[in-house]
This record gives structure tokens, C-alpha cells and sequence, in this order.
């Protein structure tokens, strides 16, 4: 087994590896992660509420589907695709933002 | 299995040529593309994280094709035709768990580069001890998902040749993927499983879309079944559903029979069992979502991406691509139910509800074409178990080969001698995945794929969670959480399988455990659902005890979460890999 090393990393003393740029980083990340986490918890969580709560509204038909069928079976994946879609627009955008400003400020 | 000629002689009448023709191109064609790619794969890389080269379309569809097993594409048909609505949240919470993956997972442990968990784990926290603790979660939660696996061989190949007894699928398919994964490892399976994902989706969608036109749209067939809100059916149709059937308003109503079973056992009124029924949807959802986000095989997969941003893009995919293909199992247990009601007289397994999509076509299109049609469903069953076990035989095989063999046993091997033992190990593993197969033809297939997730949310989850987002976690709190946490759900789970498996051996007085959870039913449901406490317990027990003892947190965490957040743009991977040569990472 290889010997963890017992030699201190190099100190830096650059903007990337300051604790200002870790802690906005994973901040703004964190940030988008749960904003879109809970969109999907919203609904997720919601639609049980929904059918536990008011049934006869769940259970009326929309195109022969009863609507607790056709939100979970069907429109729940496309739900789903959008938010990821949007996650991943703004994730991509936030990286290239924190290149620019990591570079900028080198 | 000495009488094996008399049986395969009795066997041979009763085969239809077109199913079996199906299934035999489907096996012939993967061991063919085995051969092939174990040309091209040559390198350690190839054989670990293939060449850590695949492009977005291709890893997208080799994760779908992987993810897709026997549970997906026989099992949730069976389920939805057996429990009807409560069993949608199945192929939803399989599809959606990839959201969380994507949003809090994916990106960071692919930037972080590692051939494995294991690697990951032990890079994380510098302590080749975690090393080898998640080493042992890897090879448990695989064997768990190898069962279902071997399983669904088993009963596929019995329903292509009537008489042939269940073992000998079970050798057959694992022999024939273990052969493919010791030749290619991980570059030869990735191409195989993209083109079984497309098998798959065909032959689901295919054969529907006939059924559909001989018997009308999906709101039709749901229409057939009426809601506990309609006196009658808004289409009266002829149906004679078997005794075993749940009836209507149950099937297409939330809280039916699989959710509310703990508290109808009871002998609770329907209104009292409702709010049982809802904390069990809660729990089953939060297995289902976190589990799917922790299950080591798919993790794996991650490091097949070029970078952090290719590994978001593939995720996206994947979830287009498993989420189209999971509009269609609930479709056919609908038509299951309306079309062929007598699988519900029939024992579990391909005789039963779990049958569904196998039969249905011949039955009810009948013919040459109702042939072929289950000839297509046949050859997508083949496509599930074996590409769902060759990952499942690479994330293990990955797991002793380049975690056990070359991290621990010998740290000095050289790339060549760590392929060479992939290859034996992968032998070792598929022998024992064959071995604990020929044991569980008794289990639902759903159930025992259950166990994986319900051990996957409660242990890797937390763990990949908090070692990403929180800088405060040591070893010490990582592993007991993930240890008591995990150990503690699969605890709860066999208690109620145990209960069950006892009570069906006639003659024996009704044990005490079972009527214990007869009388509790919050208890019946909180242990056969058990991700509602296991993961917040998990969670907490990882917080306290990295907080009590905050003195082992690795000196340059700080630059383990650069690593992990930074754009891969700025190279700080490079130089932590500078910075820490030998290390291990």
C-alpha cells in the first residue's frame, strides 16, 4: 500500500486556491442544484399529497387516462427533462463565468 | 440434473421456432461483438474505464441499456398488471433518480477522475482503510443485483423452451456474459450494451404499437377500468377478471394493494390503512430516488466520460432515453390486464404477471406475426438480464481487479498482471453470481431488486452526497454511516421477508414475527420500506461523528473540493495529481 505523504502541499496564494473562490464556487453550484432539486421534490412529493387529499379531483378522466395516471405515467418524464435541461444551460454557463473570473483575477 | 438429456428430450416439443430463433440471434450476436472488441481492447484503461474515450451518444446509450434489467423490462409490466397505479412509481422514481444524480453527483466525481468508488473513497479521505469498506459495499449491493439477474435468465429461457429446468438458463447466460466481460472488460461491453439499449426499445415499443392498433389507444384500455369515483365503467366492456385480481377501483386507484398491504393485514377499514398507504409511497419513493443515485454499477459509468461536462450531457440523455422506453411497461400491464387476466391465476414468475410481455403478443395477435412479436419481446428480455449483468460483472470484477488486487494485495503489479487478474476475477465473479442465481428461484424479481436499492440510498448516497458538498466529513463519520445505515435497512427488509417466506411452509403455527408485524402495522411498513428512517439516519450519524472527530479531516480538503467544483478549464486537477505523486489518487 502506498504511504500517504507525509510532505505539506505547496502553499498558494492565487485567487483560485483562496477560500473566497472555493466558497462562492461551491455556493452559486449548491445553489442551482437545489433550486432545481426542488421543483422536482415539489411535484414528486406533491402528487402523493394530491391523490391522499383530494381523490375525486385525481381520479376524474382526461382523455379515457384517470389524471393521477396521466401526471405520473406519462407527464412526469417530460416534467423531468426540462428541469435537467435547464440545469444543465445554466451549470454550463456558470463554469464558463467562473473561468472568466478566476482567469481575470490571476 | 442427471436426468438433464430426458427433460431437454421432452423439452424440444412445444418450442416455437421464431421465439427461439429471436433469442438465439440476440445471444449469438453478443457473443460475436464480444469477440470483436476484445481486438480493439488492449490497454488497463480500456479494460476499467474504456479508454475513458466515449462519446455522449454512445456512454448515454450504454448506461440505458445497462440501467434497463429484467426488473425493468419484465418485472414493472408484471407489477403494474398485479398492483396496478401504486406500482407507476417504480419505472418513475428508476427514470427520475438520475436527476439527483445529475444535479448533486455526476459532475464533481467525474472531475475528480478515479477508476472506481473505491478510489474515490479512499482519494476523498487519503485512509486506504475506506478503501477497502467501500470495496465490500461495491461487491454486496452487485451480488444483491446479479440475483434478479440470473433470475429472469432462468425463467426466459424456461418460457422459450417449456420443460427446460431453470438452472440451465441461469449457467447458459452467465457463462456466455462472463466470457464477454473477461474478453472486452469494460470497452468491449460498453458498445455491446448501447446496441442492446436499442434492442430493448424496440422490442417494447414494437409490438405494442400493434397491440394498440388491434385494441385501441392507452386511454381506451384505461377506460376499460373504472375509478372508486365512477358507479360504472364509461365503456362497458366484457372482461372476466380471475378471483386473484385486484378489482378495479383498487388497480386504478393510488393507495391499492401494494401500498396499503402492511395495514390491510391488519385488518385495518380502507380508510384507516390510507395513511399507511402514503407513508409507504413516501418511503418506496425515497428508495427508489436516492437508491438509484447510489448504486455503484451506474457510478461507474461516469468515469467513461471525456470530462465533467460530458458527464452532464450523458446524463441528460439517459434520461430521455430511459425515460421514453418507461412509458411503455405500465401500457402493457394495462393490456395485460384487460387482454389476458388468466396470468393472474398463475404462480410468480413468466407464469405469472411477470409474463406479461412475453406472452401477450402470441395470445392476442395470434399466428405467425403474434409469433414473431413474442419472438421480439423474447429477444429484449435476453437484451435486459445480459447487459444489466455484464456491467454488473465489470463494476465487481473493476472492484477486486483494481481495488483489492492492484490497491491492496499487490500495489506493485503491473498493468498487465492487473489485466490478467480482471480476467480471472471476472471468472471468480460470474462463477458466484451463477452459483447464488441457481438459489433464488423462489423471490420476485421487484423484491430482490428492492434490497439493492434500499442498501444503495441508505449507504453510498449519503456518502457521495456529503463527501462532495460538506468539507466537514471524516472518515470515521462517512463509515459508520454508510455501515449502520445500510446494515440496519437490509436488517428490516429481511425481517419482513422473513415473516412472509415463513408463513407460506404449510403446517407450521403462524411464527411470531409475523404476527408481530400482523399486529404493528407502522412497523411492517417502516421495515418492508425502510429508506424513510435508514437515510436521515445515515445522514446523522455521519454528521455527529465526523463533528466528534473534526481533527482527522484531510489537511487539504480544500483542495479536494477544487478539485471536485472547479471548472476542469482551470487544470487544478493536474497539479493536485502533481502535488500528490504516489499518493494513491
Amino acid at each position: 500500500m502506498n504511504e500517504p505523504t507525509t510532505k505539506q502541499p505547496p502553499e498558494h496564494h492565487d485567487f483560485i486556491h483562496s477560500e473566497a473562490f472555493l466558497h462562492s464556487l461551491m455556493k452559486r453550484q449548491l445553489k442551482l442544484s437545489i433550486a432545481c432539486a426542488a421543483a422536482f421534490t415539489v411535484l414528486l412529493l406533491g402528487v402523493p399529497l394530491m391523490n391522499y387529499f383530494a381523490p375525486a379531483f385525481m381520479a376524474q378522466r382526461v382523455f379515457g387516462f384517470p389524471l393521477s395516471w396521466l401526471v405520473l405515467g406519462v407527464l412526469f418524464f417530460p416534467f423531468v427533462w426540462i428541469i435537467s435541461w435547464q440545469f444543465i444551460r445554466r451549470s454550463l454557463r456558470l463554469e464558463n463565468d467562473e473561468v472568466r473570473e478566476a482567469q481575470s483575477r490571476k | 440434473m442427471f436426468h438433464s438429456h430426458t427433460l431437454l428430450a421432452e423439452a424440444s416439443t412445444g418450442i416455437d421456432p421464431y421465439i427461439l430463433g429471436f433469442s438465439l440471434i440476440t445471444v449469438l450476436i453478443t457473443i460475436w461483438m464480444g469477440f470483436r472488441s476484445a481486438k480493439s481492447s488492449k490497454s488497463a484503461s480500456d479494460f476499467f474505464v474504456a479508454g475513458r474515450s466515449v462519446s455522449v451518444g454512445w456512454n448515454a446509450a450504454a448506461i440505458s441499456g445497462e440501467y434497463l434489467s429484467a426488473a425493468s423490462f419484465m418485472g414493472i409490466a408484471g407489477m403494474v398488471m398485479s398492483a396496478g397505479y401504486d406500482a407507476i412509481w417504480y419505472p418513475v422514481c428508476y427514470a427520475c433518480g438520475y436527476l439527483f444524480l445529475l444535479l448533486f453527483i455526476a459532475g464533481p466525481l467525474r472531475r475528480f477522475g478515479a477508476y472506481t468508488i473505491p478510489d474515490f473513497a479512499e482519494g476523498r479521505f487519503d485512509s486506504p482503510l475506506f478503501r477497502k469498506i467501500a470495496v465490500i459495499f461495491v461487491l454486496f449491493i452487485g451480488f444483491f443485483y446479479t440475483m434478479p439477474q440470473m433470475k429472469g435468465a432462468g425463467l426466459a429461457l424456461a418460457f422459450i423452451i417449456p420443460g427446460l429446468p431453470y438452472w440451465v438458463g441461469v449457467v447458459l447466460v452467465g457463462a456466455v456474459i462472463t466470457l464477454n466481460v473477461a474478453l472486452g472488460g469494460m470497452k468491449g461491453i460498453t458498445l455491446i450494451q448501447a446496441c442492446q439499449y436499442w434492442l430493448k426499445m424496440f422490442a417494447i415499443s414494437i409490438p405494442v404499437f400493434v397491440l394498440l392498433a388491434v385494441y385501441g389507444g392507452y386511454g381506451k384500455q384505461l377506460e376499460m377500468n373504472k375509478t372508486p369515483h365512477e358507479v360504472v365503467a364509461p365503456i362497458v366492456v366484457e372482461k372476466t377478471l380471475p378471483a386473484k385480481a385486484p378489482k378495479d377501483e383498487n388497480w386504478t386507484s393510488p393507495f391499492g394493494p401494494m401500498t396499503s398491504k402492511p395495514a390491510k393485514s391488519a385488518g385495518l377499514t380502507p380508510e384507516a390503512q390510507r395513511p399507511y398507504a402514503l407513508l409507504y409511497t413516501y418511503s418506496l419513493i425515497v428508495a427508489l430516488v436516492c437508491g438509484t443515485a447510489g448504486l455503484p454499477h451506474i457510478l461507474v459509468r461516469f468515469y467513461t466520460n471525456p470530462d465533467g461536462v460530458a458527464a452532464k450531457r450523458t446524463t441528460m440523455w439517459v434520461m430521455i432515453l430511459i425515460g421514453v422506453f418507461y412509458l411503455f411497461p405500465p401500457l402493457w400491464g394495462a393490456l395485460g390486464r384487460n387482454h389476458m387476466p388468466e396470468l393472474y391465476n398463475g404462480l410468480a414468475g413468466v407464469k405469472g404477471t411477470d409474463g406479461t410481455i412475453l406472452r401477450l403478443p402470441q395470445k392476442a395477435i395470434g399466428g405467425v406475426w403474434g409469433n414473431v412479436l413474442s419472438g421480439i419481446t423474447c429477444a429484449g428480455a435476453f437484451a435486459a438480464f445480459m447487459s444489466t449483468f455484464s456491467g454488473l460483472l465489470v463494476s465487481m470484477t473493476g472492484a477486486l481487479a483494481h481495488d483489492v488486487y492492484g490497491r491492496i494485495l499487490r500495489p506493485n503489479s503491473t498493468p498487465a498482471e492487473r489485466m490478467k487478474m480482471f480476467k480471472v476475477f471476472a471468472v471468480v465473479c460470474g462463477a458466484g453470481a451463477i452459483l447464488l442465481g441457481l438459489c433464488v428461484e423462489g423471490f420476485e424479481i421487484n423484491k430482490l431488486v428492492g434490497w439493492a436499492f434500499a442498501i444503495a440510498a441508505t449507504s453510498y448516497f449519503p456518502l457521495l452526497f456529503l463527501a462532495t458538498w460538506w468539507r466537514g466529513i471524516t472518515m470515521a463519520g462517512a463509515a459508520t454511516g454508510m455501515l449502520i445505515g445500510g446494515f440496519a435497512s437490509l436488517a428490516a427488509v429481511v425481517t419482513t421477508m422473513v415473516a412472509d417466506q415463513l408463513n407460506l411452509v404449510e403446517g407450521v403455527p403462524q411464527n411470531a414475527l409475523a404476527s408481530f408485524y400482523k399486529l404493528h402495522p407502522l412497523l411492517r411498513t417502516l421495515a418492508e420500506q425502510p429508506a424513510i428512517w435508514g437515510l436521515p439516519l445515515s445522514i446523522t450519524l455521519m454528521i455527529v461523528i465526523s463533528k466528534a472527530t473534526k481533527a482527522s479531516i484531510p489537511s487539504d480538503v480544500r483542495m479536494k473540493m477544487l478539485v471536485l467544483h472547479a471548472p476542469e478549464a482551470l487544470g487544478l486537477k493536474q497539479e493536485y495529481i502533481q502535488e500528490h505523486q504516489g499518493a494513491g489518487h
